[in-house]
């Protein structure tokens, strides 16, 4: 069967978590890489203490979506969004630059994993003190504890903790990738973004890293990009399948993978896309 | 340029050709070499007699004298030491500016161009500058001129390479800074900086190996001086400019001391090369 395209892109299904339980809130976002549109009108509900899986098929927007969440790409001039993404009820599209660090406390709020490990070249231990310290002077003593509990949280603790002073940079790529886990949530953040944070990563460090995403639920919420379909169906709650800057069909993950309802996204799942 | 030889066919057209072109290049290697070589090997031979511990524990001789070129090594080690720490300092800064701040303005075209341009400037029209700007306003040549000629030559080395380095750093490790709420300057300071530190080391040693060497600027700021110096507000002998002076003149000692000191100045410029090149291939690994 021949793919197509715009017949695909005027089918969509929306299975949205009700507005009370959304941490963030996406509402006709469109995105711009300089003149490319890269997103149109995107609408993203993202439910407190929950896994929301983005997927699709390669360059569909998915990791442009997941940059807008932290203003992230406000580091490079030419690219803008439009449209609404509202945090815990304010729109974060609004929050300010002013010299004022509102873009850094935002951050700190909504951390980040990227898809290459990126281990800050110093200590295991001042990789995950790195952020806290922006934010407050920390004790010797709670500090410790800090970097003893992220670690945890992370499921890296038993495989560093005799190692703390050794560079962040000695450690395999699947450890790399759970102590920048550790380092993102060491400061607390609502939300944690990652985006295809298993990609680099061997099946066994795979599982490790997914098992942390899942306890880690409890105390926040994960919105993560991948291209594993699997990956998507083991650990989120609601999946979200994207298609060409468009959000096509967003729906518990339970459903989703089982009896998709868009014609895109049941070719997407079968292999026949994508 | 077609190369065709009638009943040869296409492959052997391109055999023959392939064989020319790596013929030329081979001889182009061996000609340069063998310059390096000679070079090397002169410096040896006539340097190697004059390197004995008078060298550096005495000062310059008059004509038939015992001697060695202790207020020449003193002197350039000050001035060398002198414009890196002006030039690392200048040129790291200006190098990090061009890599994450000026990115794509105009002004960081303008400032690389300009100084690409004083990246290959001669040397010796420097040194003419700093004489207008320091020699003739302080009424003198003086050590800290020589050094302000010195630094010139070395920032825009240190600054390229700064540039370079930084370049190399990925994008996400400066978004996984400020994804954790880090602003842009301590980003860079405390991650960005610390992941190029042996690159950034490398950019130094390049800048020395490029000053360590170099008499025309300091033969219009720093002059020279027979007898050993620390004062920077003084003249200072330097060991270019004494081998100058040394090499050029009718006496034997003084051209034996004036190889000795060329070959110091080679192997100080081949070790910070050397050491310069394989700090850069560490950082590469990590």
């Amino acid at each position: 069967m021949i793919f197509n395209e715009s017949q695909a892109l005027t089918e969509t299904v929306m299975h949205a978590p009700p507005p009370e339980e959304r941490v963030l809130d996406v509402r006709g976002l469109d995105f711009f890489y300089g003149k490319n549109q890269a997103l149109y009108g995107v609408d993203l509900p993202v439910a407190r203490n929950q896994i929301t899986a983005l997927i699709g098929p390669s360059g569909c927007g998915k990791s442009t979506l997941l940059r807008t969440l932290n203003r992230i790409y406000d580091l490079y001039p030419g690219q803008r969004a439009a449209g609404e993404i509202l945090f815990n009820g304010e729109n974060l599209l609004g929050t300010g630059d002013g010299g004022g660090g509102d873009l850094a406390r935002l951050r700190s709020r909504i951390g980040m994993v990227f898809q290459r490990p990126t281990p800050f070249p110093m200590s295991i231990y001042d990789n995950i003190a790195f952020g806290v310290r922006l934010q407050r002077n920390v004790g010797k003593a709670e500090m410790n504890e800090i970097v003893e509990r992220s670690l945890t949280r992370a499921a890296l603790w038993d495989e560093v903790k005799d190692k703390l002073d050794k560079s962040g940079l000695g450690l395999s790529g699947g450890q790399q990738q759970r102590l920048c886990v550790a380092r993102g949530i060491a400061v607390e953040p609502e939300i944690l973004l990652l985006d295809e944070p298993a990609s680099a990563l061997d099946p066994l460090s795979t599982a490790k890293l997914e098992t942390a995403l899942v306890e880690l639920k409890s105390s926040l919420t994960i919105v993560i990009v991948t291209h594993n379909l699997q990956q998507a169906a083991r650990i989120s709650d609601h999946t979200g399948f994207m298609l060409l800057g468009r959000l096509v069909e967003f729906r518990p993950s339970s459903e989703a993978f089982l009896k998709p309802e868009t014609q895109a996204m049941r070719d997407y799942v079968t292999g026949r896309y994508g | 340029m077609a190369l065709t030889v009638p009943g040869l066919s296409r492959h052997a057209r391109r055999k023959l050709a392939n064989y020319i072109i790596v013929g030329l290049a081979t001889l182009a290697t061996l000609i340069a070499v063998a310059a390096l070589v000679m070079i090397l090997a002169s410096l040896v031979i006539n340097g190697l007699g004059g390197i004995n511990l008078h060298l550096f524990t005495m000062d310059q001789p008059p004509p038939g004298e015992p001697g060695g070129m202790r207020n020449a090594l003193v002197g350039s080690l000050i001035m060398c030491g002198g414009g890196m720490l002006l030039a690392v300092v200048i040129g790291i800064l200006s190098g990090t500016w061009l890599a994450e701040y000026g990115d794509g303005s105009r002004l960081a075209a303008v400032v690389r161009f300009l100084n690409d341009v004083l990246l290959s400037a001669p040397s010796i029209l420097i040194g003419l500058f700093v004489y207008e700007m320091v020699v003739r306003p302080f009424h003198g040549f003086s050590a800290l001129a020589g050094a302000v000629a010195l630094a010139f030559l070395a920032t825009p080395v240190v600054t390229r390479t700064t540039e370079d380095i930084l370049r190399l750093q990925p994008n996400a490790l400066r978004e996984a800074g400020m994804a954790l709420g880090a602003g842009k300057g301590h980003v860079i300071r405390s991650v960005i900086w610390r992941a190029s530190g042996s690159g950034l080391m490398t950019g130094g040693l390049l800048g020395f190996a490029r000053i360590s060497g170099e008499t025309a600027p300091l033969l219009f700021t720093s002059l020279g001086n027979p007898f050993l110096s620390f004062k920077l507000n003084q003249p200072m002998a330097s060991l270019p400019t004494t081998i100058f002076q040394f090499a050029l003149s009718a006496y034997d000692d003084w051209r034996q001391l004036a190889w000795a000191g060329a070959l110091i100045i080679a192997i100080a410029v081949l070790s910070a090369n050397i050491i310069g090149r394989a700090l850069a291939r560490g950082s590469k690994n990590t």
